[in-house]
């Protein structure tokens, strides 16, 4: 029996899309154990987040709130997530690999002595193990690790897991949990956020995605994948070399340390195809590559390919979308 | 103001796919004649490090667990201008899992004596767990902050840049504090000076062992790992990729975009 609880991020019905995707994991795990998925639900007012999790496929929800639960704080929500640990003693705590997932999963895996498995792509259990897949060395490999000992803390890679879908009608337990959580916890402070997507889709919820590499020497070729971007209803990411070289933003790239994506279409202009690239886009499900060098790995993964110079191939492409997609 | 940046050697990371060869035994990647380095993220830290002494002053401590020859790494730190380096070095202790590197790293800074930062890299570039910057945080009792690209000192408390999905926050923390770095192009790291390296071939480094360090033996090794590696391979790709040709790159151009409406993507 696997009972699993997953961390329920946003606030609304539906769940977000990485809540979705935790709730697909979880049930499927459970389901195979007649283990229960139980989720956390963090907020400092109620939302419909609750109500939300039991029609995709929660069985209890432990509802912590708190004035300090409002927006996301590392301190208070290790210490209020160990708390809900505590008391719905599951065996398998699922978090979404994002920023905040990131930053709170080893760090409730030490205060609960539990394993600790990040960028989970699959999850399944066997006997009285629990397996979890991940990739290592860059995206080069796939490892299967057996956790050893339980509860197990796992961050599960936003886009890889089928989500959950509505059952109609179904309803389940709902829990409070009542927290002690003092002001004094807290050790650091936003002071300021800056939204740097701010034209068209997210990144990570694109259904086409067009990005630059390396290859486009510079930050003005941007501006016609951007426009590539618009006609296609689609958003612009980079790679590591794009981003490093301040060309565009940190939070556009795609890869191992970036977002990753599962569009429709991938288009990768200039990218020559590095394992730690392709880790966060090889989920997509056409993927075209133009590059001026016929052995870039990128090819090994494209379906299409052009083999030229984008100066010559963008400003053609971007006329014939433009054409097709307005006709 | 001190800062101690954790550092890891590894096989360069990105040598083409051909190179990438796995031990089936051991189940890690062999070395073979391939180059070490200093982790991707670890070297933007040693200049975020570097460039925050530039503006505030005081010291930086590179601090490495790795086999004997991970000197090297702390050598190349060095020769970057970092003023001290520790290496541990205990081949028991290379079996550990992410919780018995923290107690070695952890128990380590305490040794150096615990400093106003501590940064690591937000990723490592072979086993990429993307944890011991938050785990070293807990094992200390520190705050943290992980990918973040830019430390500043403002009014006595750190004050940097982190990295979320759709941009970036500024976040305000006391020292002491420790930080996972991510790159961008402020913290590109610097080239070293041939003055600067020539200093870090002679500088003592100390090579600490598990009895330098009061090492608690159940939580380090091979035994003491949450986690047991049942398997892991190289995924095939199977490369299907149409090239598309055409007289002129105008011609190939359009025949993507037709391709792309026939497969209904656009
Ligand atoms: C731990 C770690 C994590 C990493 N994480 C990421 C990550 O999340 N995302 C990421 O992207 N990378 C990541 N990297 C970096 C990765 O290894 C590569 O260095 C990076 O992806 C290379 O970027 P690129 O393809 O743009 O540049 P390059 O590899 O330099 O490729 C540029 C390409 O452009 C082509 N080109 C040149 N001129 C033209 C032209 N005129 N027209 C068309 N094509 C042209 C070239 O043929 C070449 O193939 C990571 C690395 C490490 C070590
Ligand atoms: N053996 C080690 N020695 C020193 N630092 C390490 C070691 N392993 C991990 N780190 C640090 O932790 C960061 C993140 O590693 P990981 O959690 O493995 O992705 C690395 O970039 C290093 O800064």
């Amino acid at each position: 029996m696997t009972d699993v609880l997953i961390v329920a991020g946003g606030q609304g019905n539906p769940p977000s899309q990485n809540t979705l995707e935790l709730l697909g994991a979880a049930r499927r795990l459970a389901d195979a154990t007649q283990g229960r998925v139980k989720a956390a639900v963090l907020e400092s007012a109620p939302t419909p987040l609750t109500a939300g999790l039991f029609g995709y496929g929660a069985d209890q929800v432990f509802r912590a709130e708190h004035p300090l639960l409002n927006g996301y704080q590392g301190d208070v929500y290790v210490a209020a997530l160990s708390q809900i640990a505590a008391q719905a003693a599951p065996q398998v705590i699922l978090l979404a690999d994002d920023s905040c997932g990131k930053e709170v999963a080893p760090r409730l895996a030490h205060r609960l002595n539990a394993g600790l498995v990040t960028e989970v792509l699959a999850v399944e259990g066997d006997g009285p193990a629990v397996l979890f897949r991940r990739q290592m060395y860059g995206g080069r490999t796939i490892a299967t690790l057996a956790a050893q000992r339980f509860p197990v803390v796992a961050t599960v890679k936003p886009r890889t897991m089928t989500p959950a879908s509505e059952l109609a009608g179904r309803t389940g337990e709902e829990i409070a949990v009542a927290l002690t959580l003092e002001a004094s916890l807290v050790r650091t402070k936003v002071v300021q956020k800056v939204a740097e997507e701010v034209r068209g889709v997210k990144l990570e919820n694109a259904r086409v995605v067009v990005s630059g590499g390396r290859g486009l020497k510079g930050p003005e070729p941007f501006k016609q994948l951007e426009e590539l971007a618009q006609i296609l209803r689609g958003a612009v990411g980079a790679s590591r070399a794009a981003t490093d070289a301040g060309w565009v933003p940190a939070s556009w790239q795609v890869g191992q340390t970036g977002k990753t994506v599962s569009p429709d279409l991938y288009i990768a202009v200039g990218i020559s195809g590095a394992t730690q690239h392709l880790a966060g886009m090889t989920g997509s499900k056409t993927i075209v590559a133009i590059n001026t060098d016929p052995d870039a790995p990128i090819f090994k993964v494209a379906h299409l390919g052009i083999v030229g110079d984008y100066k010559a191939i963008l400003p053609k492409l971007l006329e014939k979308c433009r054409d097709l997609t307005q006709g | 103001m001190h800062t101690i940046v954790c550092i890891k050697q590894i096989i360069d990371p990105e040598i083409p796919a051909d190179q990438f060869k796995l031990d089936a035994s051991t189940k890690r990647q062999v070395r073979g004649g391939l180059s070490l380095v200093i982790s991707a993220y670890d070297q933007n830290a040693l200049e975020v490090a570097l460039q925050l002494r530039e503006k505030v002053g005081g010291k930086v401590t590179a601090l490495c667990l790795g086999e004997s020859g991970a000197m090297g790494a702390i050598k190349t730190a060095l020769g970057m201008a970092v003023d001290e380096g520790v290496l541990v070095s205990d081949p028991p202790l290379l079996e550990s899992d992410p919780f018995g590197v923290v107690h070695i790293l952890a128990k380590a800074i305490q040794k150096i004596g615990v400093p106003d930062l501590v940064l690591t890299g937000c990723v490592s570039g072979d086993t990429g767990d993307k944890v011991m910057g938050p785990l070293i945080a807990e094992e200390l009792g520190l705050p943290c902050v992980t990918f973040v690209s830019k430390v500043e000192v403002k009014d006595g408390k750190a004050l940097v840049r982190r990295i979320v999905e759709d941009g970036y926050e500024l976040v305000e923390a006391a020292f002491p504090l420790v930080v996972s770095i991510i790159s961008d192009d402020s913290n590109v790291p610097r080239y070293s000076k041939l003055k600067d390296i020539m200093v870090a071939a002679k500088k003592q480094v100390p090579t600490w062992k598990t009895a330098d360090l009061g090492l608690d033996g159940e939580r380090v090794g091979a035994g003491a790992a949450r986690l047991q590696m049942r398997d892991v391979s190289i995924p095939e790709r199977d490369s299907k990729c149409e090239i598309l040709d055409g007289e002129t790159p105008e011609e190939r151009a359009e025949r993507l975009a037709l391709r792309l409406r026939e497969l209904k993507v656009i």
